[in-house]
């Protein structure tokens, strides 16, 4: 029978099914981070259980690690949860990424990067953001702290299967238009819920030409859309990618995998349940205006009018979401001021985002009166920026150069955004209170971010003469 | 888990209804890591004044029902929010049963999770039992075999329960000790079908 790409990495990995059509899913890779595996241990220990695999377990730190000084952590509760995964991990023989370690970094980001995230892997983490690994043409989802200790115990999870839609990105992106934009784009047309029970595949004729980097940005935000999981098949950039990675295989296990990689496809006869089609070729850059990832629109528009909406529901939610968001309908975007900027977070702060970013800031200065930082994804993102001279051209901008980690992507360290105050973050979640109580969070590319930062408002980046950075060869971010 | 198959237990009351999570376990008390120790926060607010005194009135600080196992609530207990704390604080201060009129969904799920006994007793039945846990003499035994709660003077009342969850408190099973039940599959599947690429994927 014909199988789609998704359904191909469930049947490989189902163990059983049980009598109600539930299966039984064997989990390859668990990744853990400090805030939500805590619960999780105490219970294996509570019962006198172990970890069934730590070889196919990774942990990091990551949610509430300070980005100015890691080792100073001053809030009780997150130095409590830092602590107590370093004992966990040593008490369960759980390999650790801790932050004295060069693998250190945000979980989503430091998987990849480590190639420890392998085409055709079952991946899951305590973090709704696992679907970034996705992008590898890994199935990959969060889960709860309940499950993270029943997978802990038992390397399975209980599943019922959901159904498959195929998303289809057709065209080339304009210059100055980045993957973030196609993600946001696409959940601002379908809306925060169309994939709700479905696991994305993510098709098309842009695919081939996004960079990892790229892909992982898209696969990330299927989240935002309602999806547990999105995916992207295989293909030469994604083995290319990978190759030489710390955890990857090598040698003629290296060509034993690749050969099977090769294999995880959509059947050209295998049917989606659902398919949406979106094409890119005309996208400008885009900003969210108000509180979910779907409330926003291309760069060259405006803040529109509840009125605009033709269902009561959403005019509510819309006219909310501007009173929380202080805007005025009819206010063009770009006339919007920001006095934060938040470049980081799983979704865009891979060496190529900052290329992005950096790109745009070099020889500007960051507008009086806003706050700029820049949160490398993980340690060796950060090493890779270094060795490119980045972290001068931002510092040199007026951008604060920090330590990896979510930082100001949800706030569980001290990087918040006071209350009132406008964020233009490359985050994923703009939901009220998300950066800090009453903060304004705008949803964003990092070469958007960048240009924000250096005009104190939204601008349209394509306007603007960009010169590029960078020029060390890509694919040795990890390698350390 | 420790298994419940038969509980005999001292019997307190506290006939409010609609208790909710929030009560259960106050949200101050939810930053912990730990899943054990909830005990002394249990009913925070009502256990405690303002002030932080012991609170004389509250049903579960009289005397005659400290050491109490069995809860008789009362209807829709455990309502709000799905935090499993609830359930958790209620087991550490030391109950296993709760007998309500009716639960909220997921925190009757909950129980089952964490070793306590959720009794679901219709209205007429709960109101017959409760004048029998005045003064002293608060012990009652629930059978769960049997699904029959007894008390002293030789009244019992039965209870429905489904024969799943009943078998996996019986068993001192929780939801990872079911799946290890499929051990033996799982083992299967890492030697079978996951063998031929663990080498490669370590
Ligand atoms: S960066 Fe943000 S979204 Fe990503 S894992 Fe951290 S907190 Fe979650």
């Amino acid at each position: 029978m014909a199988k789609t790409l998704f359904e191909k990495i469930w049947d490989q990995h189902e163990v059983t099914r049980s009598d109600d059509g539930q299966s039984l899913l064997y989990i390859d890779l668990h990744l853990v981070h400090e805030v939500t595996s805590p619960q999780a241990f105490e219970g294996l220990r509570l019962a006198g259980r172990s970890v069934r695999r730590p070889d196919q377990t990774f942990a990091t730190m990551d949610h509430n690690i300070p980005t100015d000084n890691p080792f100073v952590v001053s809030d009780s509760i997150a130095k409590r949860q830092i602590d107590a995964l370093a004992e966990n991990c040593r008490d369960f023989g759980v390999p650790l990424a801790d932050r004295s370690s060069a693998q250190q970094g945000i979980v989503h980001v430091i998987g990849p990067e480590l190639g420890l995230t392998l085409p055709g892997k079952t991946i899951v983490c305590g973090d709704s953001h696992t679907a970034t690994h996705g992008a590898v043409g890994a199935l990959a989802f969060g889960i709860g702290t309940s499950e993270v200790e029943h997978v802990l115990a038992t390397q399975c999870l209980w599943q019922s299967k959901p159904r498959t839609m195929q998303v289809e990105l057709n065209g080339r992106l304009a210059p100055g238009v980045a993957a973030k934009d196609v993600i946001l784009a696409l959940i601002a047309e379908y809306g925060i819920r169309f994939g709700t029970g479905y696991a994305i595949e993510y098709t098309g004729s842009l695919l081939p030409n996004l960079s990892m980097a790229e892909r992982m940005t898209i696969c990330n935000m299927s989240i935002e859309a309602g999806a547990r999981a999105g995916l992207m098949a295989p293909d030469e950039v994604t083995i290319g990618y990978l190759k030489g990675r710390p955890y990857a295989p090598k040698g003629e296990d290296w060509e034993q995998c690749v050969a099977s990689w090769r294999e995880l496809t959509t059947d050209v006869d295998a049917v989606y349940d659902e398919t949406v089609v979106l094409n890119v070729s005309s996208l400008s850059p885009q900003v969210t205006w108000g509180t979910n990832p779907g409330m926003g629109g291309g760069v060259d528009g405006v803040v529109p009018h509840p009125e605009d909406f033709a269902d009561e529901m959403q005019r509510r939610a819309v006219e909310q979401a501007l009173q929380y968001m202080g805007l005025t309908p009819g206010t063009r975007l770009t006339d919007i001021p920001v006095q934060h900027v938040f470049i980081g977070s799983c979704t865009n702060a891979r060496i190529e985002d900052l290329r992005l970013a950096a790109a745009v800031v070099k020889n500007r200065k960051v507008a009086s009166g806003v706050r700029a930082m820049v949160v490398p994804g993980s340690k060796g993102v950060k090493r890779q920026a270094e060795l490119e001279g980045l972290d001068e051209v931002f510092r040199e901008a007026g951008f604060e150069w920090r330590e990896p980690g979510c930082s100001m992507c949800l706030g569980m360290n001290p990087d918040l955004v006071p209350a009132g105050e406008r964020c233009a973050s490359t985050s994923n979640r703009n939901f009220e209170g998300r950066q800090g109580r009453g903060a304004r969070t705008h949803l964003l590319s990092p070469a958007m971010a960048a240009a924000a930062a250096v005009a104190g408002h939204f601008v349209d980046v394509r306007q603007w003469d960009l010169e590029q950075t960078g020029g060390v060869a890509d694919g040795t971010v990890g390698s350390a | 888990m420790e298994p419940l198959v038969r509980h005999k237990g001292k019997v307190a009351c506290l006939n409010r209804v609609n208790v909710d999570t929030d009560q259960v376990i106050p949200k101050q008390f939810l930053k912990r890591i730990e899943r054990s120790g909830y005990g002394p926060f249990l009913f925070y607010d009502w256990r405690y004044l303002e002030n932080g005194e012991v609170n004389s009135e509250f049903e579960l600080n009289q005397p005659e029902v400290q050491g109490a196992s069995i809860l008789l609530a009362g209807d829709n207990f455990g309502c709000g929010s799905s935090r499993e704390h609830a359930v958790w604080a209620l087991r550490d201060y030391g109950f296993r049963v709760i007998i309500a009129p009716s639960f909220a969904d997921i925190f009757y799920n909950n129980c089952f999770k964490n070793g306590v006994l959720p009794v679901t007793l219709k209205g007429d039945s709960w109101s017959r039992l409760e004048p029998y846990f005045k003064g002293n003499e608060r012990w009652m035994t629930v059978d769960l075999e049997r699904q029959e709660v007894e008390i002293c003077d030789g009244m019992v009342l039965s209870f429905e329960i489904d024969p799943h969850r009943k078998q996996m408190l019986i068993e001192g099973l929780d939801d990872i000790g079911l799946t290890l039940r499929y051990q033996r599959f799982i083992e299967e599947y890492e030697q079978e079908q996951r063998a031929p690429y663990q080498k490669v994927y370590g």
